[in-house]
């Protein structure tokens, strides 16, 4: 699916829990996430600091889109 | 019940036309056979005939791709064959490359079994995984040999059978079939490892896939200004899946509008995905499709826009096959609305 | 660890007024068990009925299928830790109702039980068309939540299954089979020029719904660890699963293990049985890389030549099956791992969500979305609606090609996905794919 989208012309980020898939699968910027039920969540957290946390992984993501890279990359930071 | 009726696709050298100067000539219809097609009546026997025979140059078909699939398929189309044979190509690269375009067309355009031949040094052998590909010698010298071959596998894709795996029925492998072995998969596996510890031959019964990559697009110059579109494979619907996305195996994608949602709730998103513990997505479906964020980011201006319409399917169990092909159609949405980057969340 | 399995073969199953094994043929008190089942407050109702091998008989939603077993001799009791005390199994002597099973079923994900049937083409894809099968079907009471509900029916089949096991207690074995692995430097002493092999054995843990027990642990919750594989057949793992019926190990694939049968088979023979390494597919990637390494780590512990690594699932656990297969072959020890695919209706997709060279030697139980038609049946045992059958993992509500899954005749229309034990990744079946 990624790999359609990039095709299209449209820079992609995946935001996804399993990385290695994701490189299988040939993603170029990948965002590693939280865990397969709540990629962007963590329902032990309060409402706020869940936010919070979503917020900081489409930061990662939003980093990703708008840095250039040359081959498969996963932001970590 | 009648023969089954079998249309031959060829080229301009194997219809007699001429060589290499005529690779230019456009697509004809032709009754009846031509050239090796007579064999493969021969062959046949009282079970199945020719009634047409498609003729097209191979420079004509590579360097009009659509337009020349469209015609071949047309011409195809108009005789309602029971089974379509493309080539023997032997070791004719361009030969090979139109008849892989022309068997997997037909399946998939006009749900009419397909199939060719071709040496296995052809270009063409690329196709192995999406049509049947009977191994040949490499020049037309091989034709009786590969009539021999080609000929009951017509015959049994005529009749609306299906094939069995690649190595009981002769063709290449590529396309996985399941068949019952005479033995059990941990009896196999003992057998393997123990040959592979004497360092004995062994075959696998999956060979690992080369993955294809796309080369990554340039990054977004400016956020402030760029649209940005959410697509997840975590089967995120309004509440009550009104397209009915299966939990598994997906057919098809959810395209929803988001204009004015501002934030997910138990009350109006839930997932279809069934291969992950649904509750947490459920609950607060921003876990999976972060809408709540994505409207902050728009008030601040970090990003220009969230596109109005999501896209949503279910992974799990999806075949790459499948998910390329949707994917591909609502990528082509994306890129006509205007959007300039995709966030992608998958579980 | 020595075990003796003492097969009493059953050639019937009939309800009576009295419980017992007798002339093969075992007699069960309908009401007793009722009584049994209905202890539990989360079951509303439960009935209980009979499928026999080539009977017109569709069994769905089936959840999980158990060999009734009992311990005669030795320490520990059948499913230690979960049903009985924790104390170690595996070890003095096994009796087991060759040819019985208790099936499960109810409705409780809805997309995540499957189907057995019992006759016709369907019969063909699920070891349980063989067996003899005593089916419960039981509901919850109204408002239970999913996981209370998976508990509710988990618990009721381990009981029933253990309370006709005992009956098979004083009853003389038609055949005795003994399992033996020796401690680590008396199986080196004996077999010095055999390969030294082991089993590693992933086991579905992704969370709620598609858990597996080991002595009561929710296996997600341990890193990789050793087990004998004898203990194994006592019922020490058991399956909490509700997911792709296919693919998933019941608590009866665990107890006939046949990787453990077979590499028994082959002990002393061609290789070295060394044990059993059992490991998780957990949802965190931390957790994968740690339980990969783990099982890697205890690989090269014990010295071995080679392991068989056999997955559960698919999807991201596909990942967990590359990461064991690349850690354990990098440590200069060879592999061969066991899956099944998912390569479309077409079977031309890519069969698996990872991959690595290092996988160069695999095993596999088929296509799990190759499409088959299972004719009508006279009986249906459990609930065969659009509910149910349009909506189970490898069903379809509405398809392009094939419409909906169930038809007005009461044929099905699915992908052998929906299928119990269809491509099983233990290799318990003979079906393979090319």
């Amino acid at each position: 699916m990624v790999k359609e989208i990039e095709r299209a012309g449209i820079p992609v980020v995946h935001i996804c829990t399993v990385v290695p898939i994701s490189l299988t699968v040939g993603a170029n910027r990948i965002v590693p996430a939280i865990a397969i039920p709540h990629p962007l969540g963590n329902p032990s957290l309060g409402k706020d600091e869940e936010k919070t946390l979503r917020r900081s992984l489409l930061d990662k993501a939003l980093k990703a889109l708008s840095t250039e890279v040359s081959g498969q990359t996963v932001f970590e930071n | 019940m009648g023969k089954i009726k079998v249309v031959h696709y060829v080229n301009q050298f194997a219809a007699g036309i001429g060589g290499e100067e005529m690779a230019h000539v456009t697509p004809e219809l032709r009754d009846g056979t031509v050239g090796s097609g007579q064999a493969f009546n021969m062959a046949f026997g009282e079970e199945a005939e020719i009634v047409a025979t498609v003729v097209c140059g191979d420079n004509y078909f590579s360097e009009n791709l659509d337009k020349a699939k469209a015609e071949v398929l047309d011409m195809i189309k108009s005789k309602s064959p029971d089974v379509v044979i493309a080539g023997p190509a032997f070791n004719a690269g361009r030969y090979g490359f139109a008849c892989g375009t022309v068997a997997e067309a037909v399946e998939v355009e006009l749900g009419v079994p397909a199939f060719t031949g071709m040496f296995e040094e052809n270009a063409g052998v690329e196709f192995k995984g999406k049509v049947v590909i009977v191994p040949t010698k490499n020049s037309a010298a091989g034709m009786r040999d590969a009539v021999a071959k080609m000929a009951p596998l017509a015959i049994k894709l005529g009749k609306g059978e299906k094939l069995g795996p690649a190595f009981m029925e002769g063709y290449m492998p590529g396309i996985r079939v399941n068949f019952f072995d005479n033995e059990r998969g941990s009896k196999r596996a003992v057998d393997m490892l123990v040959k592979k510890l004497k360092g004995e031959e062994f075959v696998t019964e999956y060979p690992m896939p080369d993955f294809d990559r796309v080369e990554p697009n340039p990054a977004v110059k400016d956020l402030s200004k760029a649209k940005v579109a959410l697509v997840t494979s975590g089967g995120i619907v309004p509440k009550g899946n009104p397209d009915r996305i299966e939990s598994s195996s997906a057919s098809k994608y959810g395209e929803y509008v988001i204009d004015g949602v501002m934030d997910l709730t138990e009350a109006t998103y839930e997932t279809a995905h069934g291969g992950y513990d649904p509750v947490y997505a459920n609950l607060d479906a921003d876990r999976v499709l972060p809408v709540d964020v994505m409207r902050d980011y728009e008030k601040e201006g970090k990003i220009g826009s969230l596109h109005g319409k999501f896209y949503t399917t279910t992974g799990n169990g999806t075949s790459v096959a499948n998910s390329k092909a949707y994917s591909a159609e609502f990528a082509a949405k994306l890129k006509a609305d205007g959007v300039d980057a995709v966030i992608l969340t998958s579980t | 660890m020595k075990l003796e399995l003492g097969y009493i073969f059953i050639k019937d199953i009939q309800f009576g007024n009295v419980s017992k094994v007798e002339g093969g043929v075992l007699y069960v008190n309908k009401d007793e068990l009722k009584k049994l089942v209905m202890e539990d407050t989360v079951i509303a109702s439960v009935d209980f009925d009979i499928a026999k091998p080539g009977e017109s008989v569709r069994i769905t939603p089936v959840k999980d299928v158990i060999e009734p077993r009992v311990k005669v001799e030795g320490t520990g009791a059948m499913f230690p830790g979960m049903l009985n005390k924790v104390e170690t199994v595996g070890n003095g002597k096994t009796h087991v109702l060759k040819g019985a099973a208790v099936v499960t079923c109810g409705k409780i994900v809805g997309f995540q039980e499957g189907i057995i049937d019992m006759s016709g083409e369907g019969a063909k894809y699920t070891p349980f068309s063989e067996t003899l099968n005593l089916v419960m079907v039981a509901d919850p009471v109204e408002g239970t939540k999913q996981h209370d509900h998976e508990k509710a029916i988990r618990m009721a089949g381990l009981k029933v299954a253990a309370y006709i096991g005992e009956l098979g207690k004083n009853v003389k074995a038609d055949e005795y089979h003994t399992f033996e692995t020796p401690n680590m430097v008396e199986g080196m002493k004996l077999y010095p020029n055999l390969p030294r092999v082991a089993y590693v054995l992933m086991l579905q843990t992704q969370g709620l719904l598609h858990d597996t027990y080991v002595y009561g642990v929710d296996m997600k919750q341990s890193i990789s660890t050793l087990i004998y594989p004898t203990e194994i057949m006592d019922g020490a793992i058991l399956s909490g699963n509700c997911v792709s019926a296919c693919d998933k190990n019941t608590t009866y694939h665990h107890q006939n293990n046949p990787v453990v049968h077979d590499m028994f088979d082959a002990h002393g023979k061609t290789i070295n049985f060394v044990g059993v390494i059992i490991t998780n597919e957990n949802v965190y990637l931390m957790d994968k890389e740690r339980s990969s390494d783990w099982s890697a780590k205890m690989a090269a512990m014990l010295g071995l030549d080679g392991v068989i690594i056999s997955q559960e699932g698919f999807g991201n656990p596909d990942t967990d099956l590359i990461m064991n297969c690349k850690k354990i072959e990098a440590k200069g020890i060879k592999t061969v791992i066991i899956t099944d695919e998912y390569a479309g209706r077409d079977g031309k997709s890519q069969s698996l969500a990872d991959a690595d060279v290092a996988a160069n030697a695999v095993v596999t139980g088929g296509n799990a979305n190759e499409v088959i038609v299972l004719g009508s049946m006279k009986k249906i045992i459990g609930k065969a609606d659009t509910t149910v059958v349009n909506t189970i993992a490898g069903g379809f509500g509405s398809d392009p090609v094939h419409g909906a899954s169930l038809k007005d005749d009461g044929s099905i229309i699915v992908e052998i996905q929906a299928i119990t034990g269809a491509t099983n990744e233990l290799g318990f079946n003979k079906m393979s794919a090319r």
